[in-house]
C-alpha cells in the first residue's frame, strides 16, 4: 500500500516543531507500525535527511517504551501498544498523522520522543513496599485470597507507557496512579504504607503538572493493557480514607 | 604476538571423531595460561556459599556512604543490586539506556522463575535444582556457582512476595507452582505469562524507593561507552547522555555490569531493539575475559520473519508443542498451497518421524535444527524472504478435534491472540507457522565465584556474565539468576572488595580518564565523518545473516572460517562506508546504533573463533563434526570440559585462550539421550 505520513518533527526540547509530510510506497500489511517507520527512516537516511527519532525497545508490547499519537489516538486504532499495531489496520492511500504523546508533563525531547520521568517520580513518592533485601518472611507465612491476588495482578499489568495521560483531555495520570495504588492496596504486604502511599503519590502527580480526573474514561479506552476505570475510584477512596486518618 | 603453540590448541589425534587434516582454531588464537577461580571455596558443595559469606570481609556501616558503586543496567540483575546496595548504605549510581529503569528487557520474560521451595512436596530440593541446572547446562557450568544459585532461589520468592509481586495463587491463598521446561517437579513460580514484568516492577519499585531515599542516583537515557581502568582496576565509566549528547565521566570505587546479553549480534532475536554488547565489549577490550561466547540458546517456537522489513522476533511459549503437531509438506510444490488443502499423506510430521518416542517434544535445540534443515531443503512454508521460506507448521487441527476449540482456547488463548495480532491469521482455522529464533546467550564476561571479572573492581551479574547456565539454560532460570546475583550474591561478595577502601581519589584529569574520554569522542567523531553510503542497520542485518548462517544452530569448521573472513571484510567496509547523519550533541539514534553495531561485529568474530575451537557439541552449541550416528549432539568431556575465557589482544591480533577446567565433585557427568 501507499501512504501519506504527516509526522511531527522537532530538533530538540526547546526548538519549535512542525508537521512534515512524507510519501511512503510499497508498505506491506504485515509490517508493524514501527517497522513502517524503520523503512521510512532508511529512505530518509539514503536521501541524506536525518531519520525520525521515536522510542521503542521490546517491540512485543510489554516494556512500555513506545507510544505515538496516531490519527489522534494514543497507540492508534487498535487496543494495543504502538509496536504491536500492524499496517493491516490501515488502508491503501490513507493519510496517517503521527505525533508524540500530548501532555505538558511529558515534554518532547526530539521528534516523537518524550520524557516520561514524571512517572518514575510518582513511583518514588510511594509506589513500593518498604522491605529491605533479606528481611522478608517466608513466602507462605501470609496467604493471599486468590481473588485478591488475581485482581492485583490484573492491575499490576500496567506498562507505564503514558497512553492514559496522552488520551486524557485533562492530561491526568490517575489511571496510572490508580493501578499502582489498587495493586498494592489489595495485598496484605501493601497495607502498612497504604495511607501515606496514596497521599504522597497524588501530591507528586499534581506537582508534575498532570491534570485532575473528571471521569471521562478516555484513559481506559486507550490503555493497551485494559486497566479498568474503577482503579480511579479505588484511588479516590484510598485518598479519602487517608485524609480521614489525619493525613 | 608469538606464534601459536599448535600442540596445545587442537591436536586431532585426541578427538577420535574427526577425519582428515584440519588446522582448525589454531590459526585464529594463541593459547594462554590456564585460568583458576581463586575465590572458589573448598569443602562440600553445600557449605561453600555459607563459608564464603562468612569469610568475605564486612564494611563498617559508617564507611559505606563513602564508597561508591556504578551499576550499568537496570534489568533484574542491575535493579536488584542497585536497590540492595543502596539499602545497605553505599553510594550508588545506576545507569540505563531506556527512558526508565522499568523497561529493561527482563520485563519480557514470560514463563516463570524457578525456586527450590518444594511447596508441592514432590521431591524437589536445593540439590535437585542444582543437579537439574548442571545437567541442563550439559556439564559446562561451574558447580559451586550453580549450587549457590539453587540455594538462594528460595530467598528470592520470599523477597518478591514481600514486595507485592502478584504471583499466581491457589484457592487456599498459597502460591501456585507449575512444571516447566521438561523437569519432573513443579518448582516454577509465575504471574500468568508475565512473570518477568512483575519481578522487574518489584525490583524497579525497590530501586525507585532508594532513589527517593538518596542512596541511588539514577541516570536514564545514558549509555556506557567505555570503562575507565587505573592501575589495572576498574574505576569508572565514560557515558553519553543520549538526549544532549554530553560525554560524561563517572568515577567510582567499583563498577558492576548488569548489561544483559548480546543476542542482537544476530540482528533478529527476541531481545529488545536496544539490547547490546557495548558495555561488556568495552570492558573486554580493557582486559576482562569473555567466556564461552559461542553458547547461544535458540528457541524453536517463534513467529517467523514476514519480510525484509522485520526488526525483531517474538517468542511464543514452548508449551504450544504439548498439543500442536509440527509438519512441512513432503513435496516442495505444495509449499505455496493453503495448508488446509494439503492431504494428510502429503504432510511430513518430521519430528514424529525422526524421533518417534519424543516426537514434537524433543529438546529445544533438536527441534530448532530440524526446522532449519527442512527449510534449507526447500520445504519451508510462509512468505519467501530473500529466496527462502523459513517457517514450519504448528498444527492444532488434531487438538481442536480431540479436545474441542474451547479447551484449546482455554490453554493457549492468549498465545493464539498474540499470533493472530502479529500475523493477521487465525490459528484456530489455519495452522500456525513457527521458526527458531535466538533467545538468550549463556556466554558472557568471565567471573570468579565472587562475580568479579579478570579486572579487579569490575563485577558482572545476570546474563552479562557466563557463570551459571553452562552450555544451555533451563527454562525459568534466567529470572532466577538475575535476581540471585543482584539481591543475594553480589551484595555479599562486593563487600570483600570494598573492605579494602577507602580508595585513592581519582581526578577527572587523570591521564587514564582523559584517554578513555578522548577515545570515546574520537570514535563518535569517526562515525559522523565517514560520510559513506550504507546505513548502520544494513550492516547489522548483514552481520546477523552471517552469524545465523554459520554460527547459529549448527556450526562447522568450514562455515565458521568462512564467517570469520566475511565478518572481517564487513568490519573494514563498515568503518569506511557507514553513513551516520546528524550531530553528536543531540538525540541521535543512528549514532547510538553505530557504536553498538561496531562492537557486535568484533564480538561476532570472537564467537566464531570460540565455536571453532570447541570441536564438540554441547548444549546450545552444535558442531556438525561432532554428532552420533543418529545425529545427536556428542560431547567430549575428555577434551572440552573447560570454560573458554578469551583475552583481547588488539584489533587484528589473535585473542588468547585461557582454559578454566571444570570439575564436578557432587555430580557425575552423563551424556543425554532423547531416543
Amino acid at each position: 500500500m501507499n501512504l501519506t505520513l504527516k509526522i511531527w518533527r522537532q530538533s530538540g526540547p526547546t526548538s519549535d516543531g512542525a508537521m512534515h509530510t512524507y510519501q511512503l510506497a510499497d508498505v506491506s500489511p504485515d509490517m508493524s507500525f514501527l517497522e513502517m517507520l524503520d523503512v521510512l527512516n532508511e529512505q530518509l537516511n539514503e536521501k541524506g535527511e536525518e531519520p525520525i527519532a521515536f522510542d521503542s525497545d521490546c517491540r512485543e508490547g510489554i516494556c512500555g517504551q513506545c507510544g505515538l499519537m496516531i490519527n489522534g489516538d494514543a497507540h492508534g486504532p487498535e487496543v494495543t501498544t504502538t509496536c504491536q499495531l500492524h499496517m493491516r489496520s490501515f488502508t491503501d492511500g490513507e493519510t496517517i498523522t503521527i505525533e508524540p504523546w500530548r501532555s505538558d508533563a511529558f515534554p518532547v525531547l526530539r521528534d516523537l520522543v518524550v520524557d516520561r520521568g514524571a512517572f518514575d517520580r510518582i513511583i518514588q513518592a510511594g509506589g513500593f513496599v518498604s522491605v529491605n533485601t533479606g528481611s522478608a518472611p517466608e513466602a507462605h507465612s501470609v496467604p493471599v485470597p486468590k481473588d485478591d491476588a488475581d485482581r492485583a495482578f490484573n492491575v499490576a499489568t500496567c506498562i507505564g507507557c503514558g497512553a492514559c495521560v496522552a488520551a486524557c483531555p485533562n492530561g491526568s495520570a490517575s489511571l496510572f496512579m490508580g493501578a499502582k495504588v489498587t495493586h498494592l492496596g489489595l495485598l496484605p504486604q501493601g497495607q502498612p504504607e497504604r495511607d501515606e502511599r496514596v497521599v504522597n503519590m497524588v501530591a507528586q502527580h499534581d506537582h508534575e503538572g498532570f491534570g485532575g480526573c473528571t471521569n471521562i474514561g478516555a484513559c481506559t479506552a486507550a490503555c493497551p493493557k485494559e486497566i479498568p476505570l474503577d482503579v480511579i475510584s479505588q484511588l479516590n477512596k484510598d485518598l479519602r480514607t487517608a485524609i480521614k486518618h489525619g493525613h | 604476538m608469538d606464534m601459536p603453540d599448535t600442540t596445545t590448541a587442537a591436536d586431532p589425534s585426541h578427538s577420535g571423531i574427526l577425519d582428515g587434516d584440519y588446522d582448525d582454531a589454531a590459526d585464529y588464537y594463541n593459547p594462554g595460561e590456564p585460568l583458576v577461580d581463586t575465590k572458589a571455596p573448598d569443602g562440600p558443595v553445600a557449605d561453600r556459599w555459607q563459608n564464603r559469606k562468612f569469610e568475605a570481609r564486612l564494611v563498617n556501616p559508617a564507611n559505606r556512604r563513602k564508597l561508591s558503586i556504578i551499576i550499568v543496567g537496570t534489568g533484574l540483575a542491575g535493579a536488584s543490586a542497585a536497590a540492595t546496595l543502596g539499602e545497605a548504605g553505599y553510594n550508588v549510581k545506576s545507569f540505563c539506556y531506556q527512558d526508565s529503569p522499568r523497561r529493561a528487557h527482563s520485563i519480557a520474560a514470560q514463563g516463570g522463575i524457578n525456586a527450590a521451595k518444594n511447596y508441592k512436596e514432590d521431591g524437589d530440593s536445593v540439590h535437585r535444582l542444582f543437579y537439574d541446572t548442571v545437567k541442563g547446562g550439559d556439564y559446562r557450568s561451574r558447580e559451586s556457582n550453580v549450587y549457590r544459585l539453587a540455594e538462594v532461589s528460595t530467598n528470592i520468592i520470599d523477597q518478591c512476595v514481600a514486595q507485592g509481586v502478584p504471583f499466581a495463587r491457589e484457592y487456599g491463598g498459597l502460591l501456585d507452582n507449575r512444571s516447566f521446561g521438561g523437569v519432573q517437579v513443579s518448582r516454577t513460580f509465575y504471574a500468568r505469562g508475565q512473570t518477568g514484568q512483575q519481578l522487574l516492577i518489584g525490583a524497579y519499585q525497590a530501586l525507585e524507593r532508594q532513589i527517593a531515599a538518596g542512596t541511588v542516583s539514577m541516570f536514564t537515557r545514558h549509555e556506557m561507552l567505555e570503562l575507565i581502568t587505573i592501575e589495572g582496576k576498574a574505576r569508572g565509566i565514560i557515558a553519553r547522555d543520549m538526549v544532549t549528547g554530553e560525554i560524561q565521566t563517572h568515577l567510582a570505587d567499583v563498577v558492576v555490569l548488569a548489561s544483559g546479553g548480546y543476542g542482537n549480534v544476530f540482528y533478529l532475536s527476541t531481545n529488545a531493539m536496544g539490547c547490546n554488547v557495548t558495555a561488556a565489549w568495552r570492558a573486554h577490550r580493557k582486559g576482562a575475559y569473555m567466556a564461552n561466547p559461542c553458547y547461544t540458546q535458540i528457541h524453536p517456537t517463534c513467529i517467523p520473519v514476514s519480510g525484509s522489513h522485520q526488526s525483531k522476533l517474538t517468542l511464543m511459549s514452548e508449551s504450544l508443542r504439548n498439543d500442536g503437531r509440527i509438519w512441512v509438506p513432503k513435496n516442495q510444490a505444495d509449499c505455496e498451497k493453503d495448508p488446509r488443502e494439503i492431504a494428510e499423506e502429503d504432510r511430513d510430521y518430521y519430528l514424529e518421524r525422526i524421533y518417534p518416542s519424543f516426537g514434537n517434544l524433543v529438546p529445544r535445540d533438536i527441534a530448532s535444527r530440524a526446522a532449519k534443515n527442512v527449510c534449507d531443503e526447500g520445504r519451508g512454508v510462509g512468505p519467501e524472504v530473500e529466496g527462502v521460506r523459513r517457517g514450519v507448521y504448528l498444527d492444532f487441527g488434531d487438538a481442536i478435534e480431540r479436545l474441542g476449540r474451547d479447551a484449546v482456547a482455554n490453554k493457549y488463548g492468549n498465545l493464539f491472540d498474540m499470533y493472530a495480532r502479529i500475523t493477521g491469521e487465525d490459528p484456530y482455522a489455519v495452522p500456525m507457522r513457527i521458526y527458531p529464533a535466538v533467545h538468550y546467550v549463556m556466554g558472557g564476561l568471565w567471573v570468579d565465584y565472587d562475580l568479579q571479572s579478570t579486572i579487579p573492581g569490575l563485577f558482572v551479574t545476570g546474563e552479562a556474565n557466563f557463570s551459571d547456565h553452562g552450555a544451555n539454560r533451563l527454562g525459568a532460570s534466567a529470572l532466577m539468576q538475575g535476581l540471585a546475583d543482584g539481591y543475594f550474591v553480589l551484595p555479599h561478595t562486593i563487600r570483600d572488595y570494598l573492605a579494602d577502601g577507602p580508595f585513592e581519589t581519582i581526578a577527572e584529569d587523570h591521564p587514564a580518564v582523559v584517554e578513555a574520554r578522548t577515545s570515546v569522542e574520537e570514535r563518535i567523531q569517526h562515525f559522523l565523518t565517514v560520510s559513506g553510503t550504507r546505513s548502520v542497520d544494513s550492516y547489522h542485518r548483514e552481520l546477523g545473516n552471517i552469524m545465523w548462517e554459520y554460527c547459529g544452530m549448527e556450526r562447522s569448521e568450514d562455515g565458521l572460517k568462512k564467517a570469520i573472513d566475511l565478518i572481517r571484510t564487513l568490519r573494514d567496509d563498515f568503518y569506511r562506508n557507514v553513513k551516520v547523519l546528524g550531530s553528536a550533541e543531540s538525540l541521535n539514534q543512528s549514532l547510538e546504533k553505530a557504536g553498538r553495531v561496531a562492537d557486535f561485529i568484533e564480538l561476532g568474530e570472537l564467537m566464531c573463533i570460540d565455536a571453532l575451537n570447541r570441536r564438540e557439541s554441547c548444549g546450545g552449541h552444535f558442531r556438525a563434526e561432532s554428532q552420533t550416528e543418529d545425529g545427536e549432539a556428542l560431547r567430549h568431556d575428555d577434551e572440552f570440559a573447560y570454560v573458554s575465557a578469551w583475552e583481547w589482544t588488539g584489533l587484528d591480533e589473535r585473542p588468547v585462550l585461557h582454559k578454566e577446567d571444570l570439575t564436578y565433585t557432587a555430580i557425575e557427568m552423563k551424556q543425554r539421550s532423547y531416543k
